[in-house]
């Protein structure tokens, strides 16, 4: 619907090369992909290739007595049947703790854990091989409610491991104004004169990116191999998989192949090693593509949220004190729990100005699916109790729930609730403001379309039972990695004469998972360069690590590294060129080189002429630093970013059924480099936080997932999702590269919160759960 | 088995075919033509979209001895020569392809779409594209790119 680019602060720039920061470019691989042609993971094929498939386990903790492959060996076709016992090096993998095996030992701690793999000539034949292994499993008992995981008579879901079943906690102390040390406990206590407090729960969501967990690994015949795969971060795939097949870097390469989404789902391995495993078995280039069902088991999800929350306030509505515990289930393996928690915590109240601040998050192993990235990591499930007590809190106190928000909201030279400064934009209240100030949806129609109305063409209501609500959220993120990590990319760009022309050629590992980063690239390039022509290098291990596509931080690091590797490649140009013509103070305009008197001294052609420029360029953003362990205080995070969202729903009270009919935000980017993919960023992180509010949950019944299809776990459809508007503000962050913030994981943050007050304002109903159902909604 | 139909206007034959195959897989497996995209292969998402004999299907419900002796057209059978058809183009230009999964089984939808319908309202865009799930966009801009395609071909 409407989009606006708000843009206080951008510096215009002075050549006339297309495609250049702030323009908005098409991506260089649309035409393939409208026309069938892009390759992606689950497309590749290899003359001689065989199918690899992958034997799950059925309980969620159970021991294994045995592994019998002897009748699957005998299915004609069948090249490969592999377990535990044939895995060459170290058999754990893990993003922050080697805890799992890529193929289960004596014990499956989830249903779907893999316990062994089979290669042969067609799918199905492989998939009636691994119906034919039998395993002989003692069922264990399971923690399946996450709130009992620390127990002391709970089973212990990896044994001997220091802490129980705690994967990680956080706690985060602030001082307070009002201080009162309690007699007793000696914590102290803040006083304040209105106190809300809820509980809320948030279903397990799943990333549920389109294209298949998929890959093939082709073997070079000296014992190493490639591997084409989908993925979110190549390095850290390459790392975990030397460990696992015992092989050098240089002995596994790993290529990026095509990928249908990612969203979180891809930091973690899938097929990777799999593949790998049969393809050094067999001898033979092997493929593997997860059909739906098995997607839900072969990736992590969302983390399922436990939140108790309490506010502290003035009689105006000014916060006193802040009180959070947050537990997360981080199911069988601790993938990035620890991350999850630490955003949960640092981060937990919200774009909040607290005196006083007590927050402990907690992450749990259970006999649950495993848990760990999905964009917005952490902050998702936070902000649904924070913005519904927020509105609880306005409402006691006769504020207006905006102007609540406005005047409790951090701004620029604010400390965050880990002491940390906040040293760029942080406009909550005009972010809030400007979506309460956005035109309203016109009221419904007396004979509405029947595809507006809660319902829809099922024909359930002509508008009888319908009520109109509006909710508004206002939150914030971290971007990049946080918490000391080194957090990095790498940048290669080569400048050249082919074909008589100057052409750049940019090379990172950075993954691209339809975000657009190699327009961006492309973008930064021709702004550094002055050249029309950039070639986006296939993304492969060639070159150093472009860090994890993740964290909403590559148009930020990467694009860091592709700023400061054409830097490099310039000076040197201009060096060669001030040799050539016996004076410096020159300069890159377009595809020439220009005195300081602005006359043209030679061209970038000529200059090039003598040889390409080709520089490498490892760039990293300003450190942070590890949170205390008692206090939670620590520069965690290296940037913020915030957005606000209104949403106007309409509810059939009587059926329980919602429309969403509008969903509008405002966010701040600090810089849009690319302002067509930056609103593209925002509808559709605001449609996976809507539907998250609405209908998205992995249905997880006594460990066992219940809906693993996309029959039974909805997606938003083009019918449930309304006209968006958007209003893009640009605040240049002046620590970041042409200023720019995070963009992909905020709008995601804040549009299911807005939904679900939205939906609370139409019906009175409390609401203390996401996904909303519709027996929640009817109270049946 | 084998089968013979016509794919794209041109005469194909595939060999030893397990009567479990969809035409999805046949397609993608056995004609290299990976267009046709393989998202859920239970009829939800709208990925694997082509015309079976004019019509649009979820050829992951099809069997592949289904579609032996009838006429197949695919998201790479919608281009004439190096031109995109206006549908396509329109995708491009207006933004609607992020990680672009869905984008083969959405452009034959709307091709479908604005061959029965030449200039839809909103409501009907979003009827006749409810079978296609994608999961980047939130839609909008491919409700733009349909917009446009529509004005393109009056």
């Amino acid at each position: 619907m409407t989009t606006t680019i708000d843009n206080p602060a951008t510096a215009t720039t002075g050549t006339g090369t297309a495609g250049r920061i702030g323009d908005s470019p098409l991506r260089p691989d649309g035409t393939l992909k409208v026309t069938g042609e892009f390759a992606y993971s689950s497309d590749l094929w290899h003359e001689d290739m065989c199918w690899g498939v992958t034997l799950r386990s059925p309980h969620p903790h159970a021991r294994i007595r045995s592994i019998d492959t002897t009748d699957a060996l005998k299915v004609p076709g069948v090249h490969a049947v592999l377990t535990a016992d044939d895995v060459p090096g170290l058999n754990r993998v893990g993003l922050e703790h080697l805890d799992q095996p890529c193929l289960a030992e004596d014990v499956v701690r989830f249903q779907g854990e893999p316990v062994a793999l089979v290669a042969a000539d067609h799918p199905e034949t492989a998939r009636r091989a691994a119906k034919r292994i039998v395993v002989d499993y003692e069922v264990l008992p399971a923690v399946t409610d996450p709130r009992t995981a620390l127990d002391d008579d709970a089973p212990e879901v990896h044994a001997g491991h220091e802490g129980g079943n705690l994967v990680r906690e956080v706690h985060i102390r602030r001082e307070q104004r009002t201080r009162n040390e309690h007699e007793h406990s000696g914590e102290p206590v803040p006083e304040a004169p209105v106190v809300v407090a809820l509980d809320f729960e948030v279903g397990m969501q799943d990333q549920a990116f389109l294209g298949p967990e998929s890959g093939l690994a082709v073997p070079d015949g000296e014992g190493g191999l490639d591997l084409y795969v989908a993925t979110q971060w190549l390095h850290v795939d390459q790392q975990q998989v030397c460990r696992v097949l015992g092989l050098t870097p240089e002995a596994a390469r790993l290529h990026l192949a095509g990928v249908g989404g990612a969203f979180g789902g891809r930091e973690d391995l899938s097929i990777h090693v799999h593949a790998c495993l049969l393809a050094l078995c067999t001898g033979k280039p092997v493929k593997m593509s997860y059909a739906r069902d098995e997607s839900f088991f072969g990736h992590v999800h969302r983390h399922p949220a436990w939140l108790r929350y309490e506010f502290g306030a003035q009689p105006d509505g000014t916060l006193v004190y802040g009180h959070a515990d947050i537990l997360f289930d981080g199911g069988a393996y601790a993938s990035s729990t620890g991350a999850v928690v630490g955003n949960g915590g640092t981060l937990g109240l919200g774009p909040y100005n607290f005196p006083s601040v007590h927050v402990d998050a907690r992450g749990v192993y259970t006999n649950n699916p495993p848990c760990g990235a999905m964009r917005g990591f952490g902050c998702v499930q936070a902000a649904f109790a924070h913005e519904a007590l927020m509105d609880v809190l306005a409402d006691r106190v006769g504020v207006d729930r905006v102007e609540l928000r406005a005047r409790n909201g951090m701004a620029e030279g604010d400390r965050n609730i880990t002491g940390q400064l906040i040293d760029s934009a942080a406009p909550v209240a005009e972010l809030i403001g400007r979506v309460r100030d956005m035109p309203l949806p016109a009221t419904r129609a007396a004979d509405p379309d029947l595809r507006d109305l809660p319902g829809g063409v099922a024909n359930t209501t002509h508008g009888e039972g319908v009520v109109r609500g509006v909710g508004y959220a206002v939150t914030y993120k971290n971007v990049g990695f946080s918490e000391g990590f080194d957090d990095y990319s790498t940048a290669r760009v080569r400048l050249e004469v082919l074909a008589g022309e100057p052409v750049a050629t940019v090379q990172t590992a950075a993954a691209e998972v339809g975000q657009g980063l190699i327009t961006v690239e492309q973008q930064i390039c021709r702004t550094e360069l002055g050249v029309e022509r950039v070639v986006v290098h296939p993304k492969d291990t060639t070159v150093g690590s472009g860090g994890s596509t993740s964290a909403s931080r590559q148009t930020y690091v990467t694009g860091g590294a592709v700023r400061a590797a054409c830097e490099a490649v310039r000076a040197r140009v201009l060096a060669r060129a001030a040799a050539a013509v016996g004076h410096g103070g020159l300069r890159l305009d377009g595809e020439k080189i220009v005195g300081a008197d602005g006359q043209v001294v030679a061209g970038l052609a000529e200059v090039l002429g003598t040889g390409a420029v080709d520089e490498t360029v490892e760039w990293r953003h300003r450190p942070t630093a590890e949170i205390d362990p008692e206090t939670g205080q620590g520069d965690a995070h290296v940037q913020y970013a915030f957005s606000a969202h209104r949403a106007v729903v309409d509810v059939d009270v009587e059926l329980g059924l919602v429309k969403v009919v509008a969903l509008d935000t405002a966010q701040d980017v600090g810089r849009a480099i690319n302002p067509d993919a930056v609103v593209g960023q925002i509808q559709g992180g605001s449609v996976q936080g809507m539907g998250l509010a609405l209908m998205e949950e992995v249905v997880v019944t006594e460990g066992r997932v219940r809906n693993p299809s996309f029959t039974d776990y909805l997606i938003p459809t083009i019918l449930d999702t309304p006209p968006m508007r958007i209003e893009v503000l640009e605040y240049p962050d002046p620590h970041a590269p042409y200023g720019v913030r995070g963009v992909g994981e905020p709008p995601t943050i804040s549009s299911g919160p807005a939904v679900a007050a939205a939906i609370r304002a139409a019906t009175g109903r409390d609401l203390r759960r996401v996904p909303v159902r519709p027996e929640h909604i009817t109270g049946v | 088995m084998r089968i013979e139909l016509t794919v794209n206007g041109t005469t194909r034959e595939a060999d030893d075919v397990w009567e479990g195959e969809s035409l999805l897989y046949a397609l993608r497996e056995r004609l290299g033509l990976p267009g046709s995209k393989n998202a859920c292969e239970q009829g939800e998402c709208g990925s694997c979209t082509v015309y079976l004999d004019g019509l649009p299907v979820c050829s992951c419900l099809v069997a592949a001895g289904q579609a032996a002796g009838r006429e197949v057209r695919t998201v790479e059978g919608l281009a004439e020569g190096d031109e995109l058809h206006p549908v396509q183009q329109a995708f491009v230009d207006r933004g609607a392809v992020q990680c672009g999964f869905c984008t083969p089984g959405l452009v034959v939808t709307t091709h479908d779409l604005l061959e029965r319908n030449p200039a839809p309202s909103d409501p009907e865009i979003r009827e006749a594209l409810a079978g296609n799930l994608c999961r980047c966009t939130g839609y909008e801009k491919i409700m733009d790119a349909v917009r446009e395609a529509a004005g393109a071909q009056r």
